[in-house]
């Protein structure tokens, strides 16, 4: 199969170090022409860093890579010349205007003066942008700053293209555009390095992903493999009543293993096989007379991946409500 | 799943949508620009961001005519006797004074750059590695222009008197802009070397400010103590308002000048692949 779809992105024990921190510790990378690689972690884990080097911004300390079969030390010109990189912070400048934005892109990349004009006016209109086009990207929301981000990165179509976080901050509507977007991307035969701290966004784009934490690639599959290792999602409910709580743990205690009572007093959660093993759980508390204000169905977080895969929680400094709750209790 | 996103329907594609898919549709990819058209680019994006701000000028435009008077009306009648003769004398070098004193701040906004997501995409980009730098020097050069013109605007109106006429402004003018050219590119090394735009403006002014003053500004070298002179004589500073002096006066001679090209010459080729180098390998 590889032999028939060459790799975009090889990458063989990337390392690189600040001071004392092995920010990136060995990132062994195979991403295929034509698809959307996910690399998922939490802050921290050596994403970005790992797409900084790739992306020729950044030399590797050990390890090496190449980029659509260009080495990204001794070619990184060539690389260059085939990618284009979209960055956690907006890549756009701030003290222009989103039309000069796009503009100066072209002009970059090489467009003359009329084909960048119309190239810009394309693109702000598909992006749906055009009455913000001649306000500075300063004044810009984050959906807005997001897509003129990703404008910016297409002005010209890069064969690769590294999305970094690209919806982290952003409303859901905004996030469905950004996702809509690169799927139309990836349709028109772009490969995407995907970087993201959340599950389901990987899920919802990407073709393969590799877990990342601490500078190490710890696992590696499809999204639905990844699931898989971790369990199921989690249902969430929460009563009209709070005084119905020891009643409601008791009905779904009957059915399910690992019932948790939330902070909320009205809430609890289960984690949960399937749909359909929800929907008889909330039928059950219906039939025993407990009033439900609402209920949703989760996919497993990015911390419980985390959890599962390595034993410790994504974010060490942010532990969760409830074992803070537990710690307290204790002492 | 059962989540919120699969509530909402899926229109059918709309006139927007075919606009993204045309937009996204490959674009072919040009020849990359040649050097001076990059440049030319980002000193385009330096202009641009003069006109959105255009309060940016002001240390082009207020501060030197604060300093022509300043220095005319303050210390001509101490100095030189009237402050007619002293304008005569400091005009030249309050010009070289102004200009340089701006130079600093390519370093600062260089600075300011660095901190923002956007050098990110212009370091991966195939451009002529130089290119964001030489093109924002390119715009401070115009910057650098309009605190030279603003300056002799203000020196003729007040009474100062070219002896080369025209040409001989220009001239000096000229010559300045061109070591400021060469200068900045000392303060956007120090610019990459520190860490906050605060930094780099206290140790530019810390270097540019006694470099100015001791000098051949302000007075003439011939009553300064002997170790003193020995400095401000060999200031590249002192050489520049010398040549500048004469190019106005029509009295310049191809050595004086050719000292401040050689000068100008030197900090391009010392200071300038050092920025590159930095600014390319800065993480």
């Amino acid at each position: 199969m590889t032999v028939q779809s060459p790799l975009a992105i090889e990458a063989t024990g990337l390392v690189k170090t600040f001071g004392e921190v092995r920010a990136v510790d060995g990132v062994d990378l195979a991403v295929r022409t034509g698809s959307v690689y996910g690399v998922l972690g939490p802050n921290g884990a050596g994403k970005t860093t790992t797409i900084r080097m790739l992306a020729t911004l950044l030399r590797p300390d050990a390890g090496y890579a190449r980029v659509l079969g260009h080495d990204i030390v001794d070619e990184a010109d060539a690389v260059r010349g085939v990618v284009s990189l979209t960055g956690q912070l907006a890549s756009v400048d701030e003290d222009l205007t989103g039309r000069e934005n796009l503009i100066l892109l072209g002009r970059l990349l090489g467009l003359k003066r009329a084909g960048a004009k119309a190239r810009a006016a394309e693109l702000l209109e598909a992006f749906g942008l055009i009455e913000a086009a001649g306000r500075l990207v300063k004044g810009f929301s984050g959906g807005m700053r997001r897509r003129l981000d990703i404008a910016a990165s297409i002005v010209v179509t890069p064969q690769l293209m590294f999305l970094d976080e690209p919806t982290t901050g952003l409303d859901p509507r905004s996030r469905n555009q950004v996702w809509e977007i690169v799927r139309t991307l990836v349709a028109e035969g772009t490969t995407i390095l995907l970087c993201t701290q959340y599950l389901d966004e990987a899920d919802q784009l990407a073709d393969g992903i590799a877990v990342i934490d601490r500078g190490k690639v710890i696992a590696e599959g499809t999204p639905g493999q990844l699931k898989a290792s971790v369990g199921s999602g989690t249902l969430h409910v929460r009563l009209l009543e709070s005084s119905q709580r020891p009643e409601a743990e008791r009905v779904l205690t009957r059915g399910l293993e690992g019932v948790h009572l939330e902070s909320d007093p009205a809430a609890l959660s289960v984690p949960c096989g399937d749909g359909e093993r929800a929907a008889e759980a909330v039928a059950e508390l219906s039939r025993a007379g407990i009033r439900i204000a609402g209920f949703s169905l989760g996919q497993p977080s990015l911390d419980e991946v985390f959890l599962a895969l390595t034993g410790h929680p994504a974010e060490e400094q942010a532990p969760g409500e409830d074992d803070i709750d537990q710690e307290e209790r204790a002492a | 799943m059962s989540t919120a996103s699969t509530t909402t329907a899926h229109p059918a594609p709309t006139a927007e949508e075919a606009a993204l898919r045309k937009a996204l549709s490959s674009t072919p990819r040009p020849a990359p620009p040649s050097p001076l058209s990059a440049a030319l680019t980002f000193g385009w994006r330096g202009m641009l961001k003069v006109k959105h701000v255009p309060e940016q000028l002001l240390d082009v435009t207020i501060t030197p005519v604060m300093f022509v008077l300043m220095f005319t009306y303050l210390f001509g009648g101490a100095i030189a006797g009237s402050t007619r003769d002293y304008l005569q004398f400091i005009l030249p070098g309050v010009l070289v004074m102004s200009i340089l004193f701006t130079t600093v701040y390519s370093g600062i906004a260089l600075n300011t750059d660095l901190t923002k997501g956007v050098v990110d995409r212009f370091r991966s980009l195939p451009i002529w590695r130089p290119a964001p730098l030489v093109g924002a020097l390119l715009g401070d050069s115009v910057r650098y222009l309009l605190a030279g013109t603003v300056i002799v605007v203000l020196g003729v109106a007040l009474g100062y008197r070219p002896g080369a006429g025209v040409p001989g402004v220009l001239g000096a003018l000229g010559l300045v802009v061109l070591f400021a050219f060469g200068l900045s590119w000392v303060f956007t090394t120090i610019g990459l070397l520190l860490r906050s735009p605060q930094a780099v403006m206290n140790a530019g002014f810390m270097g540019i400010f006694p470099l100015t003053f001791l000098s051949n500004v302000f007075v003439d070298p011939e009553t300064l103590p002997r170790v003193l002179k020995g400095f401000v004589d060999i200031n590249p500073i002192s050489h520049l308002v010398t040549a500048s002096r004469g190019l106005m006066e029509g009295t310049a001679t191809a050595g004086e000048i050719g000292i401040v090209v050689a000068v100008a010459a030197a900090l391009t080729a010392v200071f300038a692949p050092l920025t590159v180098y930095l600014y390319r390998s800065r993480g």
